[in-house]
């Protein structure tokens, strides 16, 4: 039996610990300009509530996300608002987005939205967009500029022609390893008004964008990918800090291409198994990334989670709060150039995995 | 306090020796710098039973873990010096040696430290200071002896640190094992459990989910994690001030008061558990699963002894840690926690095998001072 030694004890369980948990910026470099203030938001994500008939769904998801609001909002500050980052629903169902709507009620600020594809491939967002608004806007905030974009959007043919109903197109988009299946992508048309968009905002404003897939390529078979991520991260180029927050992926992935940094959201739902565990085909899982340990299936929590990002001076810290597990802290490291895992980013920090015979 | 020695004599004999651990246990983990001795344990023995630790000279440490209760009280939540209430139930110190933390929320790492916070608890001992502990022992000449003679410290400089390694001592003797499902489980003896027990054991390790948490290993078992979980206890009290509570409280702790002092003090904030100590947002309400053993001899049980019996605590679990199936769920829950659908006989059969859990030298001790087993 191991037991923690005193010195060890105070510190997982004191000031240090207490640093990690709340949302207070701790770093605070003087930015070039005066215009951006340091803020955080809370950021919730792929619920995937999932409607059994009536009144009735299924427990298990209702938990991770009743749970992820209840503890959001003991957040002391309060952030200055939250994120929903898509999948509210697992079939898109409107009995499915009306129970998450209403858990998400209870959240104690505003809330921005961004559309999932277990949203969308039932009704093409239509009972998404008539309780929320448009899938693809933006905003300013403190200095920052916020934009948010459909991402799950696929090729017209595929969308409108292929399947004999709407329920079945949605059952079809919600498979992974589907050999019928179709990458996901931003599109023209949306392309289009993010150049617009851009086009009025100084390079030297900080871009924080929200997806619900990866801008950037990782797997194909699971569509943690979008397809035109190439042109959109080209758009994003010019601009000096980047920071791109997706859900989707239901796991830590942290990546940096040139300027652009990349974070993902953990799920309230379930945890995925990193794609690299999957051997028959060739993966892009970042380098950065510092995997999350194996769940313990028994908690039906461990491995999901929900997190708060601390902006200052236009970079992302990712606090993800993990119930059951330890929290980790995804920070950017001013002089690596890059966001790191404040405690686990060295191979040598890491708890090693369990061996899988 | 002659007979109270003879018991720590009697059971550093009858359930452990220095290195051999009673069947169903490991070995007790012995702190390098508080090493066991005999002496050092029988002082630690009268130290324990000592009310005049305390403002009334009332309250000792066997006032709220009494051996004849289990080491417990029997009472909802533990009474203080003038009669005062704390919040929380009393925990067991039987086979406390094996606790990676102490206190329901974990804010002490060790035995130590534990036993330095109650004689100076505004509700529990009520004395001002540690200073005003020690000077009621440098004031008894057989403490003085004492200390002299397990520390080699004279009157002056005994301190709290002599203390609570004696205190420390004491408790790692109160270890015990050897139950009826030990015999069982790992002695081989396939009658030590009757049928009801057996088909307990299968509902603790398969449909009623409990060894998740309450621990069975390969070669022995404490039928705990040392981890932390909202199961559902005490949220009515604070259910729609989560918030509230937890904001008051670390309002109050950031502004330099004591979190031993606040949580026994103030009922809401008793509940925000494990958060107390770490302020980490996914631990609100969550508290230190209990060891099973001789928790026949432990009632009322929870955190907030709002359970009388274990057919309630079973009745709790099965309703996915909620009083009645109609109750509302915490939005805290662990996710551990969930509805079991047990049968009456499978709860039944649950409550026998946790009487299978009780150890023959605590039944013995729990019968002798007064009959305490249900």
């Amino acid at each position: 039996m191991s037991k923690i030694d005193r010195r060890e004890f105070l510190k997982r369980s004191g000031a240090l610990l207490a640093a990690g948990s709340l949302p207070l910026t701790l770093v605070d470099v003087a930015f070039g300009k005066a215009s951006t203030d340091d803020f955080t938001f809370a950021y919730i994500s792929d619920s995937h509530l999932t409607h059994l008939k009536g009144k009735q769904f299924v427990r298990n998801w209702d938990r991770g996300l009743i749970r992820a609001v209840a503890e959001a909002n003991l957040m002391d500050p309060r952030p200055d608002f939250f994120f929903y980052g898509g999948d509210i629903a697992q079939l898109g169902k409107p009995e499915e987005i009306d129970h998450g709507l209403e858990i998400l009620g209870a959240l104690r600020g505003n809330v921005h939205y961004v559309m999932g594809e277990h949203d969308y491939y039932l009704d093409l967002g239509e009972h998404w967009r008539k309780r929320l608004g448009p899938d693809h806007y933006s905003f300013d905030h403190k200095g920052v500029h916020f934009v948010v974009l459909n991402s799950i959007k696929t090729f017209d043919d595929w969308t409108y022609n292929k399947w004999p109903s709407a329920a079945e197109r949605m059952h079809q988009m919600a498979r992974l390893d589907n050999p019928q299946g179709s990458p996901f992508m931003v599109g023209d048309k949306q392309r289009a008004w993010l150049k617009d968009d851009l086009d009025k905002v100084s390079k030297d404003t900080p871009l924080v964008v929200m997806s619900h897939s990866p801008l950037q390529k990782i797997y194909k078979g699971w569509n943690f990918w979008t397809d035109d991520a190439e042109q959109i991260q080209a758009l994003l180029k010019p601009f000096r800090k980047v920071n791109v927050l997706y859900g989707h992926v239901h796991q830590i992935q942290t990546n940096q291409i040139g300027n652009i940094s990349f974070n993902a959201a953990m799920a309230t739902s379930w945890p995925w198994p990193y794609p690299a565990t999957y051997k028959q085909q060739a993966s892009y899982m970042p380098k950065l990334t510092v995997n999350m340990n194996r769940a313990d299936p028994f908690f039906e929590r461990d491995a999901t989670g929900w997190q708060f990002i601390n902006m200052h001076t236009g970079r992302v810290d990712v606090n993800y709060r993990l119930p059951g597990n330890q929290n980790r802290v995804v920070a950017w490291d001013d002089k690596a150039g890059h966001p790191d895992d404040t405690q686990f980013q060295d191979a040598a920090d890491r708890i090693p995995p369990q061996t899988h015979y | 306090m002659i007979k109270n020695l003879s018991l720590a004599i009697a059971l550093t004999g009858a359930t452990m020796s220095l290195h051999a651990a009673p069947l169903g246990l490991p070995p007790v983990p012995i702190p390098a710098d508080n090493p066991q001795t005999p002496e050092k344990i029988a002082l630690g023995n009268k130290l324990f039973h000592e009310k005049r630790i305390s403002a009334d000279g009332k309250v000792s440490c066997s006032t709220c873990h009494e051996e004849s209760m289990g080491f417990t009280d029997h009472k909802r939540v533990s009474e203080g010096f003038n009669k005062q209430h704390g919040t929380r139930n009393a925990p067991t110190v039987i086979n406390s040696a094996y606790m990676q933390t102490l206190f329901l929320d974990g804010r002490e790492p060790d035995l130590e430290g534990q036993s330095t916070q109650p004689p100076v608890n505004p509700v529990e001992g009520g004395l001002p200071d540690h200073e005003a502990e020690l000077k009621i022992i440098r004031a008894d000449p057989d403490y003085v002896k004492a200390f002299k003679a397990v520390f080699g410290v004279d009157r002056e400089h005994i301190t709290m640190k002599e203390v609570s390694k004696a205190i420390a001592s004491f408790e790692r003797t109160v270890v015990a094992g050897d139950s009826p499902f030990d015999r069982y489980y790992y002695g081989g003896e396939k009658d030590a459990m009757n049928a009801a027990q057996v088909r307990g054991l299968k509902v603790f390790l398969e449909q009623g989910r409990c060894v998740s948490c309450h621990r069975i290993e390969q070669t022995q078992a404490l039928f705990m994690d040392n981890r932390f979980h909202n199961i559902g206890i005490g949220f009515k009290r604070i259910r729609g001030k989560e918030a509230e509570t937890a904001a008051a409280f670390l309002k109050s702790k950031h502004g330099g008061a004591d979190v031993d002092h606040t949580v026994l003090t103030n009922e809401n904030m008793s509940e925000v558990g494990r958060f107390a100590v770490t302020e980490n947002l996914t631990q609100v309400g969550a508290f230190k699963t209990s060891t099973l053993r001789n928790v026949e001899l432990t009632q009322p049980y929870m955190h907030d002894g709002s359970l009388k019996t274990l057919k309630d605590v079973v009745d709790f679990y099965n309703n996915g840690g909620r009083l009645k199936d109609t109750d509302p769920v915490s939005p805290f829950l662990s996710g551990g926690i969930r509805p079991l659908d047990l049968s009456d006989e499978q709860k039944q059969d649950l409550v026998a095998f946790l009487k299978a859990l009780t150890s023959p030298s605590m039944a013995k001790l729990a019968s002798k001072k007064g009959g305490n087993t249900p």
